[in-house]
């Protein structure tokens, strides 16, 4: 007997082969790269003008709040969205039920696939900062780098996990994108992703209060905003991050499944 | 020491016993092959078998393991090659083999696994691109590539051109003479006849016959067809022969028991200084026993 591969190494080896998978779907790739990236854009040049003063500090582009916006709504969507989709479909195509009957542990499986989105999710929003900083004069100040940095691993993480629920519960992976946008566009409006309402109505409110979204957000952007004087630690943002990726990950636990579903009780039989 | 051990295999979908108490040795080293018509619970049988399905009642043991457990050596000594399920279609030839490779302790090497099936000019094509067979090889090479003890192959020849399926033969010829045990389902008789030391029936989610191509349901004892032309002066021709002949002029007889049939017919002849043209003895095909068997199940 030869030697048995360590979780480390097939971990790695998961990683990179869902990577190459992202790359090479143009459209996920699209979607999530460079989709968000449309936005700062398309608002850039609806509000390029716009700068905010600030009393005796210098002045700000709107770009500022809305390059880490987007950018964390960027890291949601390369998690959430993707790890859903990819699952729902894989499962559905019997790739799932494949790795199973390989002596793959799941473990190596879950982290390989896990990080290949928090990584995809660290691209989307470094390219989002990055635009921003080059083009729309976005500063970023080091000192606030390691709470960017906190809130981007927990949100990221955060919306993993759900994804994770998403590609379990997901009934087929053809109806998943809607599924993942029905859940996810809407509630980017309730996170102050594309606007920041000056008095949102109650209920609005109470829903970006809720899910994780609004906490990734603004946390985020609170981690560049530069009249923010502390270093951005935002505990309570990360609590609520963290619990929305636990109670994600508890449901992925309970209904993952690695054979295809088949609907109706006649068709779980297999027409062998 | 048996590979396979089944006793009382049940598995119910809904109300529907769709495996009803089966019972299956399958001796190490051998090529098993399991028939049946569609929805006879071949497939139900060997997913239990390969751990993908759990079973309502039975004992089964495969390489000593209880499939059923979530166990990583079972995994490492068991290859399956899957109907009908695709393969991540971005990756190349090359690149899957790679992947599922790295899973196993002592994997083959991936250029020889390829060479194997046969797809060394599309090693870096990505699978999208391939053809329906190919991508059926490439089946083949992730069911290999592990280097098991114990090999699934459900149905891997469908839709095989004839030469891809005789390469196919000779590579699961190779398997065995490797001593790899084969569990192989199939819905061809002559890929059974040609690779398996041993065959059974499925039919009702329950084994309705077993033995070897050559002997299963009393092929190699019994019955058989005495065929011969009619000759021109056939009035007293012996029973159970005195019948009409058919449209090329053959008379064509099941007879149950050929050697006593076959002296009264050929004493009579021989008295009669005729020459019996194309006279032929046939045993049943493995395809006519497989047909009188499952068309009993169906009828009962």
């Amino acid at each position: 007997m030869g030697e048995r591969p360590g979780l480390a190494g097939l971990s790695l080896r998961q990683l990179r082969y869902e990577n190459k998978i992202f790359w090479r779907t143009p459209i996920a790739a699209f979607f999530t790269i460079f989709f968000p990236l449309m936005f700062l854009l398309l608002f850039s040049a609806l509000f390029g003008d716009e700068v905010i003063e600030i009393p005796g500090r210098e002045t700000f582009s709107v770009a500022q709040f809305y390059a880490p916006a987007l950018a964390a709504f960027a890291a949601g969507s390369a998690t959430y969205t993707n790890l859903g989709v990819q699952t729902a479909f894989a499962r559905d195509q019997g790739i799932l039920k494949r790795f199973r009957g390989a002596p793959l542990p799941t473990s190596a499986f879950m982290i390989g696939k896990i990080s290949s989105g928090i990584w995809i999710a660290f691209l989307a929003s470094a390219l989002m900062l990055a635009v921003g900083a080059v083009f729309y004069d976005v500063s970023i100040e080091p000192e606030r780098l390691p709470a960017a940095l906190i809130t981007f691993l927990l949100g990221a993480g955060c919306f993993a996990g759900l994804g994770m629920a998403l590609g379990a519960l997901a009934p087929t992976g053809e109806g998943s994108p809607a599924i993942a946008n029905a859940t996810y566009l809407p509630l980017a409006f309730a996170s102050d992703v594309f606007i920041a309402i000056g008095e949102p109505p109650v209920w609005l409110r109470v829903i970006g209060d809720v899910f994780p979204l609004k906490h990734f957000v603004n946390a985020f952007q609170d981690a560049f905003n530069p009249l923010t004087d502390d270093l951005a630690f935002r505990p309570t943002d990360w609590a609520v991050m963290a619990t929305w990726g636990l109670f994600g990950a508890l449901i992925a636990w309970r209904f993952f499944a690695w054979q295809p579903r088949e609907s109706g009780p006649s068709a779980r039989r297999p027409a062998d | 020491m048996s590979a396979i051990e089944v006793r009382g295999l049940v598995k119910y979908y809904g109300e529907v016993r769709a495996v009803d108490g089966v019972d299956l040795t399958i001796e190490a080293g051998e090529v098993f092959a399991l028939l049946g018509p569609n929805g006879a619970g071949k497939t139900t049988t060997v997913e239990i078998l390969e751990g993908h399905r759990d079973r309502d009642a039975g004992d089964v043991e495969v390489l000593g393991f209880d499939p059923a457990d979530e166990n990583r050596e079972f995994r490492e000594r068991i290859g399956i090659v899957l109907q009908s399920t695709s393969i991540i279609p971005e990756l190349s030839v090359r690149e899957i083999i790679d992947l599922f490779g790295a899973m196993y302790p002592k994997p083959r090497k991936t250029v020889e696994v390829i060479e194997i099936v046969g797809l060394t000019e599309k090693a870096d094509a990505r699978i999208k691109t391939l053809s329906g067979g190919q991508v059926r090889r490439v089946d083949l090479a992730l069911g290999i590539v592990g280097d098991p003890d114990l090999i699934f192959l459900d149905e891997p020849t469908t839709g095989f051109d004839p030469s891809a399926r005789r390469n196919s033969w000779s590579l699961i010829q190779n398997l065995r003479s490797l001593g790899k045990t084969i569990l192989l389902t199939t819905h061809y008789m002559d890929e059974a006849q040609n690779l398996a030391d041993r065959v059974a029936v499925i039919a009702g989610g329950v084994i309705v016959a077993q033995g070897t191509p050559d002997t299963l349901g009393g092929r190699a004892a019994g019955a058989a067809r005495v065929t011969f032309r009619k000759p021109e002066a056939a009035a007293d021709i012996p029973e159970p022969f005195r019948v009409e002949a058919d449209r090329d002029g053959l008379i064509s007889v099941q007879v149950d028991n050929p050697t006593t049939a076959l002296h009264r017919l050929t004493e009579w002849a021989v008295r009669r200084g005729i020459d019996l043209e194309g006279l032929a003895v046939t045993r049943p095909s493995l395809e006519d026993v497989y047909l009188s068997i499952t068309e009993e199940v169906d009828g009962g």
